[in-house]
């Protein structure tokens, strides 16, 4: 219990640094961090497969692309854009709205009753494949067909219109 | 577990590492040997007997030059960078199995630092997170070259890393499990995977040369158009950080590919042989078998670096992208249906 304490105190210290640090790319740094003590919170959980895929998708492609996206656009402090003050305080109160809403979301869940799962190896990947493909099979294969057409939309925004060139 | 089994634990991490440090050390003489043989000249040959301390007194040079870190660098991601890369080199060989079980006495020796019932998505965890060292020094430096050099590292990884996943998937559907001790199991004797992957291997092995950013992927450090690539500005230990890095890299994916496709400790007639030295010798051999095939892919990798020339840059993406990709994702479905249909 300790140590899940110690980590989701480092959590929350890293993604408070994400969103305090002054250059973007430490903030994506911190990002990376964060993401990797949930990673921790993952293996704490038994959940290897989850915990591993988190650390290949997540830290090791997401985060990169990010990252060097930041390093693409973010050569020189001075072009950096300055929000103005009504689009802070706007983003305060959308954020705080947010932060209610989850509170309360939390609150009406009634989270002192404990969820205890039947089977404690389920995180593990054969018992995990194996209730993916059979018992949520639909739910598996429709988020997959959702991917997909993410996908195509990105490939369709990405190429050019024949009729305007 | 008792006291005895962390002290051989301990011991088991504290020679890995050595080995890996040592094998890292003589690859860099075993390039310079082979590169003056590919050459027609002799090589490395003042310090000690045929040259062989001269990995030492390199050594020994990169610790004494001068430090030097340039004043608009991020001082401390500009020595993060070297330490994320070598770290990451340094973690990936916790789970690749290194022999059979040993047994010495009433003592069972697991030749394997951890065996986590996901081993490979572990080494490919490891294999995404190594691109860290090279984005956050080439950035960290402020320099333009070294910029260039970390983007081109970072989406040259990012694209060989999906051809690799793609293979090593299909190497999975044959084998049924994510441990490595259980593929290097089933290999038992002459049963490698190679047999049933071979195109799944080529796919590997042409993804491993990407992702070690070796010949003729070597584009974030091509010293014709970017200078030195990601290091540039780095000196002294530092870059050899970076330089060590690779060729532990080059020691770890060599032995994973063993390890997948190529039998790992297993080699033919091994019961026989084990049946005559005992259970303390007899795996001992298959660990000598081990490191022979891991000196064989070494100098592949070396053979290649010193044949090819290396390629433009947007013959790396489409390579990667619509050569490798699509065989890669063909090679799944043919396992697919030879599984289905023939096995």
């Amino acid at each position: 219990m300790s140590t899940f304490y110690f980590i989701a105190f480092l959590s929350i210290f890293f993604s408070i640094l994400v969103i305090t640090a002054k250059n973007p790319v430490h903030s994506i740094l911190y990002l990376i961090l964060t993401f990797f003590t949930f990673t921790i919170h993952y293996v704490l959980l038994n959940a290897q497969f989850l915990a591993i895929v988190n650390f290949i998708v997540y830290m090791g492609a997401i985060l990169v692309l990010f990252l060097y996206t930041l390093m693409l656009i973010n050569l020189n402090k001075e072009s950096e854009p300055r929000k103005s003050n009504v689009v802070k305080i706007a983003g305060f109160i959308g954020g705080g709205c947010f932060l209610l809403a989850i509170v309360s979301a939390v609150k009406a869940f009634n989270g002192s009753q404990l969820v205890i799962l039947q089977d404690p190896n389920l995180g593990l990947v054969k018992n995990l494949g194996k209730i993916l493909f059979n018992e949520y099979l639909l739910p598996f294969e429709v988020s997959s067909i959702l991917l997909l057409s993410a996908m195509v939309g990105a490939v369709l925004l990405a190429t050019k219109d024949p009729k305007t060139t | 577990m008792g006291l005895a089994d962390i002290i051989i634990k301990l011991v088991l991490v504290v020679i890995i590492f050595a080995i890996s440090l040592v094998i890292a050390m003589y690859s860099t003489y075993a390039e310079r040997k082979i590169a003056a043989f590919f050459q027609d000249r002799i090589g490395p040959n003042r310090a000690g007997p045929w040259g062989l301390l001269q990995p030492l007194a390199d050594g020994g040079k990169m610790f004494l030059k001068e430090e030097i870190i340039p004043t608009h660098a991020n001082t401390f991601l500009f020595i993060a960078g070297p330490s994320l890369a070598i770290l990451t080199a340094c973690i990936g060989s916790a789970v690749i199995p290194w022999g059979q079980q040993m047994t010495i006495g009433s003592h069972v020796i697991d030749l394997q630092v951890a065996d986590i019932n996901v081993g490979i998505l572990y080494i490919f965890g490891v294999v995404s997170l190594g691109v860290y060292g090279v984005m956050i020094g080439g950035w960290a430096s402020n320099n333009k070259y070294s910029l260039l050099g970390a983007i081109r590292a970072a989406s040259q990884n990012i694209s060989y890393e999906i051809s690799m996943g793609l293979s090593i998937i299909a190497l999975l559907m044959v084998t049924g499990t994510l441990s490595l001790r259980q593929i290097a199991e089933q290999q038992h004797s002459w049963h490698w995977n190679i047999l049933y992957q071979p195109l799944g291997f080529l796919l590997f092995i042409v993804c491993a040369f990407a992702e070690t950013n070796r010949t003729p992927f070597d584009l974030p450090e091509c010293e014709t158009e970017l200078v030195g690539g990601y290091h540039t500005e780095y000196s002294s230990m530092k870059l050899g950080f970076y330089l060590f890095a690779e060729y532990i890299n080059m020691f770890i994916s060599s032995a994973v590919m063993a390890t997948l496709y190529w039998g790992g400790y297993n080699y033919p007639g091994m019961d026989w042989v084990l049946a005559h030295t005992g259970p303390a010798i007899g795996p001992l051999i298959g660990v000598v078998v081990l490191f022979a095939k891991i000196f064989l892919f070494i100098f592949f990798f070396m053979w290649v670096r010193w044949t090819i020339p290396r390629f433009r840059y947007d013959q790396l993406m489409d390579l990667g992208w619509k050569v490798l990709i699509p065989l890669a994702i063909a090679n799944i479905i043919a396992t697919g249906l030879w599984i289905t249909f023939i096995k």
